[in-house]
């Protein structure tokens, strides 16, 4: 698998690029490749471009801002789920699994259910991902048990079942003409109303958990055995474990906090990636980021396209991602098992 | 070095295991721990590892109480072949030798040169060159414990502990592990080792150190202490002892 590494990396490169190229290219205002390249030339050049305004209004305005969320979103959410794969030893985990989706769902619902502005909305969904992977890591540790991994599992399972709950209370309380649709919208995970000042709340905490994740791969890889192994290995799991859970943390509550739920790329993706590059964190985050950025520019550019009225992210994400993963569990689930 | 264990009372936040163990094992030396099932190896194992704080007593390593090493200064001294077992995600062979590196690295170092040289001999010395980007999971059991002992040099330990290292194994391949056993201990590491079988402990231990229901009941050079009478007292079964008038040989059959 060393040697096919490189080449797997080159795909899930090509696999963003192509998924950034259908997306500037492809909507109602459709834009041809060589007017593309000539505006993003002249714009870094500092020349013009002689492409009509129209064309350019919608790269750097209209699609620009989605473009780059989706691709954002998409590569946290995988490189999330890359992590927690790893740090659970199970590679049937999402991102979500300690509580960061559903702690962000309830606070974008108690946000809806004030009538609180987007910006408010989108601050306390952050906020509510982040309390909700700090309680469940906080008790989950606090029981000192002989397998921290799997009472943290079951302690983010039952949090984030009593999370669900208060997401279904403020459903069940919320004026149903007018919140109980921007709810359920928002659950289902859209960029529709992504603008230029969305992308800094976004890029600020993906960049900072990416990058930290990106810097321990070489521990991560140590990480993924039995905890005994990783701690005569002279891993030092207990800080290794809170950076992880940190950093997957900030860039999921962060994704969650733009695009509402978006499930199963943080699932699939890493899956993916592994086929391509191997288990190897080195290659595996670097993959994972791109095919997950190139994946959700496509799914996002169906949502956008395919009928008049926008498709949720997350419906497309489970229509495409279940049958996907169905057929991969089929077919290569013996080499990770 | 010596790494050893005073008065230890072994065993977990809700159970003691076992009380009153005094271990001892220089470099250069192979103990060999037997017992029976529940009888408290592994938990002692884990203690002398620090893996597991002991409830009572203390465990040094070198001058120092091992509990006072962090992760990584343990782990240049003290390494650990686990049983065989299952991994989740399909590393190549040297990406698991690669991990035996980690204690030589910062938080955030890459494998440098030394480290890929050093994993590169490993595989050399226990001939598992040619598995070298095969990935761990589709390999043979006997081959996977090359692997494991492989990562546990790469650490370039003082002292290497081994969890019944040829459990599962074939025959041929039980012989193998006893012989690099043997070799460590030559070459110089302390060696401890769980086993299920007198045999291997007379085979490749100096000395063996009996523990039952979390009592020791015999320790001594593996001539000496492993006698039928020992053996019956320790798994409670009858045991034939068996000579090779040629070589002068024994060995043990159980029931």
């Amino acid at each position: 698998m060393g040697r096919s590494a490189v080449p797997g990396l080159l795909i899930a490169f090509a696999v963003l690029v192509a998924g950034l190229l259908l997306a500037f290219m492809v909507g109602r205002y459709p834009v041809s490749i060589a007017d593309l390249f000539d505006v993003v030339v002249a714009k870094l050049s500092g020349h013009n471009s002689g492409v009509p305004a129209a064309a350019q209004n919608v790269i750097f305005l209209v699609r620009g801002p989605r473009v780059l969320a989706a691709a954002m979103v998409g590569a946290a959410l995988s490189v999330a789920g890359t992590a927690f794969q790893g740090l659970f030893r199970n590679p049937l985990v999402s991102p979500d699994l300690l509580g960061a989706s559903s702690g962000a769902a309830l606070g974008a619902v108690i946000g809806i259910y004030f009538s609180l502005g987007i910006l408010e909305i989108q601050g306390l969904a952050f906020i509510g991902g982040l309390v909700a992977v700090a309680a469940v890591y906080l008790i989950g540790s606090s029981m000192s048990p002989r397998d921290p991994i799997l009472v943290l599992v079951l302690t983010g399972v039952v949090i984030g079942a009593l999370l669900g709950a208060g997401v279904g209370l403020m459903k069940y309380i919320a004026d149903q003409y007018n919140q109980l649709p921007a709810m359920t919208f928002w659950l289902l995970g859209s960029l529709a109303a992504t603008n230029v000042t969305d992308l800094v709340p976004l890029f600020g905490p993906v960049a900072i958990g990416t990058l930290v994740l990106f810097a321990l791969r070489w521990r991560m890889n140590a990480m993924s055995l039995p905890e005994e192994e990783a701690r005569a290995l002279g891993v030092p799991t207990g800080l290794l474990r809170i950076a992880i859970v940190v950093a997957a943390t900030l860039v999921t509550s962060a994704s969650v906090a733009t695009a509402g739920i978006i499930g199963w790329v943080g699932l699939v993706v890493p899956h993916i990636a592994r086929t391509l590059v191997g288990p190897d964190f080195s290659r595996l985050i670097p993959a994972a980021a791109f095919l997950g950025g190139g994946f959700l520019l496509v799914i996002d550019t169906i949502a956008r396209t395919v009928t008049p009225t926008e498709i949720p992210l997350g419906i497309l994400t489970a229509v495409v991602g279940t049958p996907f993963f169905i057929w991969l569990l089929a077919s290569v689930s013996k080499t990770w098992a | 070095m010596i790494l050893s264990g005073h008065a230890l009372t072994i065993g977990y936040s809700d159970r003691v295991v076992g009380r009153d163990l005094d271990v001892v094992l220089n470099t250069g030396e192979v103990l060999a721990l037997l017992g029976p099932n529940g009888g408290g190896k592994t938990t002692l194992l884990k203690t002398l590892l620090g893996l597991l704080a002991p409830r009572g007593g203390e465990v040094r390593l070198g001058d120092r109480r091992l509990s006072d090493y962090s992760n990584r200064e343990r782990a240049r001294l003290l390494a650990y072949v686990p049983q065989f077992h299952a991994v989740t995600f399909a590393f190549t062979v040297e990406s698991v030798v690669l991990m035996g590196r980690t204690a030589h690295g910062s938080l955030f170092s890459r494998p440098s040169a030394t480290d890929r040289e050093v994993a590169g001999r490993m595989l050399e010395r226990f001939g598992i060159t040619h598995l070298r980007d095969r990935p761990y999971t589709m390999i043979s059991g006997g081959e996977r414990q090359l692997v494991l002992l492989a990562r546990a040099l790469a650490q370039e330990p003082q002292f290497i502990v081994l969890d019944e290292p040829t459990a599962s194994l074939d025959f041929g391949n039980q012989g193998k592990v006893m012989r690099e056993i043997r070799a460590l201990g030559v070459s110089g590491h302390g060696v401890l080792f769980t086993t299920h079988d007198p045999n291997h402990a007379m085979r490749a231990a100096d000395r063996a150190y009996l523990l039952r229901g979390g009592e020791r009941i015999g320790e001594g050079a593996t001539g000496e202490v492993l006698s039928r009478a020992q053996l019956e007292a320790l798994y409670q079964t009858p045991v034939e002892l068996v000579s090779d008038a040629s070589s002068g040989r024994t060995a043990f059959l159980p029931g």
